[in-house]
């Protein structure tokens, strides 16, 4: 097999990659802090991405541009979100949060369905069938911006929860509930600040990924799930592990499909799934409980 | 005191006496039928990865009520379902359908959910016509109540690869080599079988397949999979695909820099729909589906054509014709059939639907005339190539509306 065609592949799993690590990092920030797993997760970037399609639709807004509104309305829907639906549930047993976000997540489906209908969408920039060539090696612009993107929101990101008086009380609020509260932390506050973060970045994430995939309203379930192999695989509740995570299944299908057979693309990441949890139950960067 | 003239307990006893054996006597339900509507249970993915195709065949699903009420006199309930491009709600829709007491059922694109919903027809002992599918495996079991007007995919794959000879012959290349991509579903692979078996035995056609790579049609990235294919370095590539993930292939393509001589599609969907050529602008052109087609001159054409217009003004038939006649002769079957049956009886309507003879039609081909198997024979494909924004008929020759443009423009060897 031809080395470029081995690279070609291997550079389009790593960028890929990339953007699926921005959205599984949303979910992992959401449960390392919250400690609530977001099942609606894909079908929040779905809406974000049918956002993008309208703003480009409407105003001829560039997905990267779109960026900044879209985030931020996220931001706040995720802040509401927490607010006024998911905070009552805290406290409630595991299986009732289930419930709660998956019927989210059947509602958004079925109401895009009912906004949208079944057809497929997407955005068409002048940038989005380009490429750069270096040799035979070919850069695709589309998935280059949308990785460089992803790498620029996780590394503001780190730098918030490391750097920022409110990042370290979010980490407080995640290491110590009951210390957070005794020092006076807003612990409901800061979850709801979590919560709007994770949606940020699940924003930021569908705003790139329109520009590599079509929308349609049944996506959301598919990416949720691949949103948790992900985590998994990296580490629930990490944020390095949610990159490498994504980088590494991005990568892995890639080159399963290369070697093997593209149609065994996704058993070949649920395989690397399985040897996670049977050897690193805790994710290749996740603290052991 | 007045006595009543209305209804008294003998009369009363008397009509109910008089219905009742009316209804026991009357053979295959000649009385019920008469004067009521044949409820026609219409199975289509109009949602999910084949929602565009789903919703195009709907269109000659909605223009045949009207349409064949003025042929034939026939009065038509449609019962709609939607399929969801799934195998198991195909199933269940079939089965909700008859129970709320659907006549005959039609549909449903694709082969997968087509064989799904002849399983339940068969069970359940209701006439299916299917509409568009082309796995052979449909109308070989032996099944009774099970019939398709359309190509199977061995019928596909010969009139394709017929067309494709002709294709070169017309514009006098000869690739050595192809790639070939295929959907890895029921229908795909059906084709992918018919190919292998057909390709060798055609000694008219100059070109080897180098290398073969199946794909899922609900992929959102075929990345990898056009990477593979172009490694292959073939002079053209010979397609079987869906209609989305046609549009993502083309793309990936365009990414890729991949300019093979060109994209031949053997007998699929895709690349001659209305969403392919309005999302790919410029990159649809020239690309080439040998597929069952409709006949623009007859009768029955100009009737659907018009119905089709008054139905969906400003949308072309031209892309939706393929998927509006099959649809359409679906339902004509089955309304000429209780036409003649005189009855929504499941037996007569089928034993009618075996006699069917129907000689004016839309789709390109003989009569819809079923054999043993309840198979139509005759179907034929024409050669389309997307030119200025339209699929056009370039072969054969006395139906061509243009010349074929074969390599593509601006191809290097």
């Amino acid at each position: 097999m031809a080395v470029d065609l081995v690279v070609n592949v291997a550079l389009a799993g790593v960028l890929t990659g990339l953007v699926y690590g921005l959205m599984a990092l949303g979910l992992s920030v959401i449960f390392g802090v919250v400690r609530v797993v977001n099942f609606a997760h894909g079908e929040m970037m779905t809406v974000a991405m049918y956002t993008a399609v309208g703003l480009f639709t409407a105003f001829k807004l560039d997905p990267f541009l779109s960026v900044i509104p879209v985030a931020a309305a996220f931001f706040v829907l995720g802040y509401l979100l927490q607010t006024g639906l998911i905070n009552p549930f805290i406290t409630r047993p595991e299986h009732s949060q289930f419930m709660l976000l998956v019927a989210i997540a059947i509602i958004v489906v079925n109401g895009l369905l009912m906004a949208f209908g079944p057809d497929a969408r997407n955005v068409q920039v002048d940038y989005q069938l380009e490429s750069w060539a270096a040799g035979p090696i070919l850069f695709d612009k589309a998935r280059v911006y949308a990785a460089g993107v992803a790498i620029l929101a996780s590394g503001a990101l780190f730098a918030f929860f490391r750097y920022t008086r409110t990042g370290k009380a979010i980490r407080a609020c995640a290491d110590n509930y009951l210390g957070a509260k005794v020092v006076g932390l807003d612990v409901k506050h800061y979850y709801a600040l979590t919560f709007g973060l994770g949606s940020a970045c699940v924003a930021v994430a569908g705003c790139m990924l329109i520009l590599l995939v079509d929308v349609t309203p049944s996506l959301g379930p598919s990416y949720t799930l691949l949103a948790f192999v992900i985590v998994i695989v990296g580490g629930l509740g990490s944020m390095g592990g949610a990159l490498l995570g994504g980088v590494l299944i991005g990568l892995s299908e890639a080159m399963a499909g290369l070697f093997i057979q593209p149609s065994a693309k996704s058993m070949f990441s649920f395989a690397l799934l399985i040897l996670v949890l049977l050897f690193r139950p805790q994710g290749l960067m996740g603290r052991r409980p | 005191m007045e006595r009543s003239t209305g209804m008294n307990r003998r009369k009363f006893n008397t009509a109910l006496a008089t219905t009742g054996a009316l209804a026991a006597l009357s053979p295959f339900g000649i009385v019920r039928a008469q004067g009521a509507k044949l409820k026609v249970g219409v199975l289509l993915p109009r949602s999910g990865y084949l929602g565009f195709i789903g919703q195009s065949c709907q269109k000659g699903a909605d223009l045949a009520p009207g349409v064949i009420k003025t042929l034939l006199g026939v009065d038509i309930e449609l019962m709609n379902a939607d399929t969801e491009s799934n195998i198991d709600t195909a199933r269940t829709r079939a089965e909700r359908l008859i129970q709320e007491g659907a006549h005959v059922l039609v549909g449903a694109f694709d082969s997968g959910q087509s064989t799904a919903i002849a399983q339940v027809a068969e069970q359940r002992g209701v006439p299916y016509v299917v509409n568009i599918a082309a796995a052979p495996q449909i109308t070989e079991q032996g099944y009774k109540f099970v019939f398709r007007n359309f190509p199977t995919a061995p019928d596909l794959v010969r009139n394709g690869l017929n067309n494709i000879g002709a294709l070169f012959q017309a514009t006098n290349v000869v690739p050595r080599s192809a790639v070939f991509m295929y959907v890895n579903d029921t229908f795909g692979l059906a084709m992918s079988k018919g190919i292998n078996a057909f390709l060798p035995r055609l000694t008219n056609l100059p070109f080897k397949i180098t290398e073969s790579v199946p794909y899922d049609p609900a992929a959102k990235d075929l990345t990898v999979e056009v990477s593979k294919a172009k490694a292959a370095n073939a002079d053209f590539l010979l397609l079987v695909c869906r209609l989305q993930d046609s549009i993502i292939l083309r793309r990936e393509m365009v990414k890729q820099r991949w300019n093979p001589m060109g994209v031949i599609s053997p007998g699929s969907p895709g690349m001659y729909e209305e969403q392919f050529a309005k999302v790919l602008g410029k990159y649809a052109e020239y690309c080439i589906s040998n597929a069952p087609w409709y006949n623009p001159k007859t009768n029955m054409t100009k009737i659907v054509d018009a119905a089709f217009k008054k139905q969906n003004p400003g949308e072309k038939f031209v892309f939706h014709a393929t998927n509006v006649a099959y649809t359409y002769e679906s339902i004509l079957i089955a309304a000429d059939a209780y036409k003649r049956a005189r009855s929504t009886d499941a037996r007569a309507l089928a034993d009618a639907i075996r006699q069917t003879n129907i000689t004016d039609r839309v789709a390109l081909g003989g009569p819809i005339k079923f054999n043993a198997k309840g198979q139509v024979e005759g179907n034929l494909s024409a050669c389309v190539q997307n030119l200025g924004g339209t699929p056009k008929v370039v072969l054969p020759a006395d139906a061509a509306e243009a010349k074929p443009v074969f390599p593509w423009p601006g191809y290097k060897a």
